[in-house]
């Protein structure tokens, strides 16, 4: 009933370097619909980032197709469909939290008072409220994932792209930013792709796993989630949840297997 | 309070040193003197003959303190014979030339990092300039000019413009480049023009940058503008003071001409010191 939001068709991306043609993506056909969790994980050089920069027409296809809500990812970029989440909050040291938020929403030409409005709503939503006149290095480094976040979030796009947004975290930190991305997830009704290589992390937050395997970077396992939406965090600790783990880690292994 | 003891240490520790080699390099002459009038010299009579020469090889700390003490306070500064009028001709022309300078520099530098061409055609010859010597260069620009009817404040200037263009134009050109691959492709998810990427990221990126290269530039002005001054038949300018002590072998003149010149550098870079502090305060660099 509902179009796809994200959907690839035979992708393929070919780097010409010194050492030759890298296969950073081949024949990757993925699908992900609306308001879906979809984690991409696999070990590095997979090309679970290289999916989402073409998704975000950061790097272009080589061959096959993709569509972002139906249309080319250049397009969707130009309507900004998406907000992109990096492996570094990459805030700006010059700017306030509230400042760094408010960032694309001055480039988007948003009014000063919807700008004042949305940087509040949006702190509220990544539980960053009153933290709006401080600068980055008064935050932790969760904090400033979160406020990255909230940036990404700023100007309501429906596609929110994270690439191992949590990444640099320790473990700790990690489990209650993903408590929290879902939960927000389940209030703003995103539709949200996400990169990671940690098997937990993956199966805890995700609709849909894409398992992926390197050299050639490709699609060995598509999972849909058992799971129900409501998670809580002993989930983790549920037969349903390891027996997802488990094959997730066979794929992972199996895309070893054949290099 | 506690760190004005090392700093006072150091400085009194540089003045014995100067006492000593004033000691050092005027016995001679002292000695001499003294022979042509039949008198022998103790050691300490030697010694404060040596501090209180008229045209000492090495001046005394204090002489060039009387001297500095003498042209500044005590002469009007409308005096052609005060170091404030002086070193007000050589500042005039030292913020000209590093106006133009860090302009010009800021320029070159946003050009290059813009333009692929730019970058490698202009770099190399923004180096190559800084290898001519500037006592070379700088009388044929006055002489140049001057063929055109242009003499004074404007070949001096732009002497100065020359040698503070190039530390700003190396230090902005990095600090464009500050930003990261992320950071830029962030801007491109978002959208972004070039104009708003560059006044948003590459621009405030670049701050810390220059200001560092402004407070070289600002300095390398100065020393352009004295350099200016020399050839120019010695008129007005602390350069214009440093020519004329050499002239009339006036070492106490050189000396407080040199430091009226240290002292001057060190409030431009002060005054640079307190704009940056204002500027990143009022940007938001934290700490």
């Amino acid at each position: 009933m509902q179009a796809n939001v994200i959907s690839a068709r035979n992708l393929s991306l070919t780097f010409q370097t010194n050492d030759g043609p890298v296969h950073a993506l081949k024949d990757v056909n993925v699908d992900i619909g609306k308001g879906e969790f979809v984690s991409f994980i696999g070990p590095s050089g997979c090309g679970k980032t290289t999916f989402l920069r073409v998704a975000a027409d950061l790097e272009q296809p080589t061959a096959g197709a993709i569509t972002v809500n139906g249309m080319s990812p250049a397009e969707a970029r130009k309507s900004r469909a998406y907000g992109y989440v990096f492996q570094a909050a990459g805030l700006y040291p010059w700017r306030t939290i509230g400042g760094n938020i408010r960032l694309p929403l001055e480039i988007m030409g948003y009014s000063k008072a919807e700008q004042a409005e949305r940087v509040a709503r949006t702190l509220e939503l990544v539980d960053l409220a009153g933290f709006e006149k401080k600068y980055p290095w008064q935050l932790s480094g969760g904090m400033q994932q979160r406020a990255s976040i909230a940036r990404a979030l700023a100007f309501d796009a429906d596609i929110l792209l994270m690439d191992e947004p949590f990444g640099a975290l320790d473990e700790i930190v990690r489990d209650h930013l993903n408590e929290q991305l879902l939960k927000l997830w389940a209030r703003t009704e995103k539709t949200i792709a996400f990169v990671t290589h940690s098997i937990p992390e993956a199966v805890y937050l995700s609709t849909k796993i894409v398992v992926m395997s390197p050299r050639p970077g490709r699609v060995t396992d598509l999972i849909e989630s058992t799971l129900p939406r409501e998670r809580p965090l002993e989930i983790r600790d549920s037969p349903e949840f390891i027996a997802i783990a488990h094959r997730v880690r066979e794929g992972l292994r199996a895309g070893h297997e054949d290099v | 309070m506690r760190s004005i003891v090392p700093i006072l240490t150091v400085l009194a520790a540089l003045i014995a040193i100067w006492y000593a080699g004033a000691v050092a390099l005027n016995a001679d002459w002292a000695r001499q003197q003294a022979e042509r009038q039949d008198r022998t010299l103790t050691t300490s009579e030697l010694i404060v003959e040596t501090w209180n020469q008229d045209r000492p090889r090495l001046p005394a700390p204090h002489q060039v303190a009387v001297e500095l003490w003498d042209t500044t306070v005590e002469k009007k500064i409308t005096s052609k014979r005060s170091l404030v009028y002086h070193g007000w001709v050589t500042l005039s022309v030292t913020l000209a030339g590093f106006g133009f300078g860090a302009a010009l520099g800021i320029a070159l530098a946003v050009a290059i990092v813009y333009s692929r061409t730019m970058d490698r055609s202009v770099m190399p010859w923004v180096i190559a300039s800084q290898t001519i010597p500037i006592l070379a260069i700088a009388p044929m620009i006055i002489v140049v000019l001057n063929s055109i009817g242009m003499q004074g404040f404007i070949p001096k200037a732009i002497i100065a413009t020359y040698l503070s263009f190039f530390p700003v134009t190396v230090g902005m050109v990095k600090g464009l480049r500050a930003p990261s691959a992320m950071q830029l492709d962030q801007m491109k998810t978002w959208n972004a023009s070039g104009l708003q990427g560059f006044l948003r990221l590459r621009l405030p990126s670049s701050m810390p940058y220059l200001f560092t290269s402004l407070k070289i530039a600002v300095a390398a002005s100065l020393v352009g503008t004295i350099i200016g001054e020399l050839p120019t038949g010695a008129v007005a300018g602390l350069g214009a003071r440093l020519l004329a002590g050499s002239y009339y072998g006036q070492t106490v003149q050189i000396w407080s001409a040199l430091f009226g010149a240290a002292v001057l550098a060190a409030l431009l870079i002060l005054a640079v010191g307190v704009f940056e502090r204002i500027v990143t305060r009022h940007m938001g660099f934290g700490r």
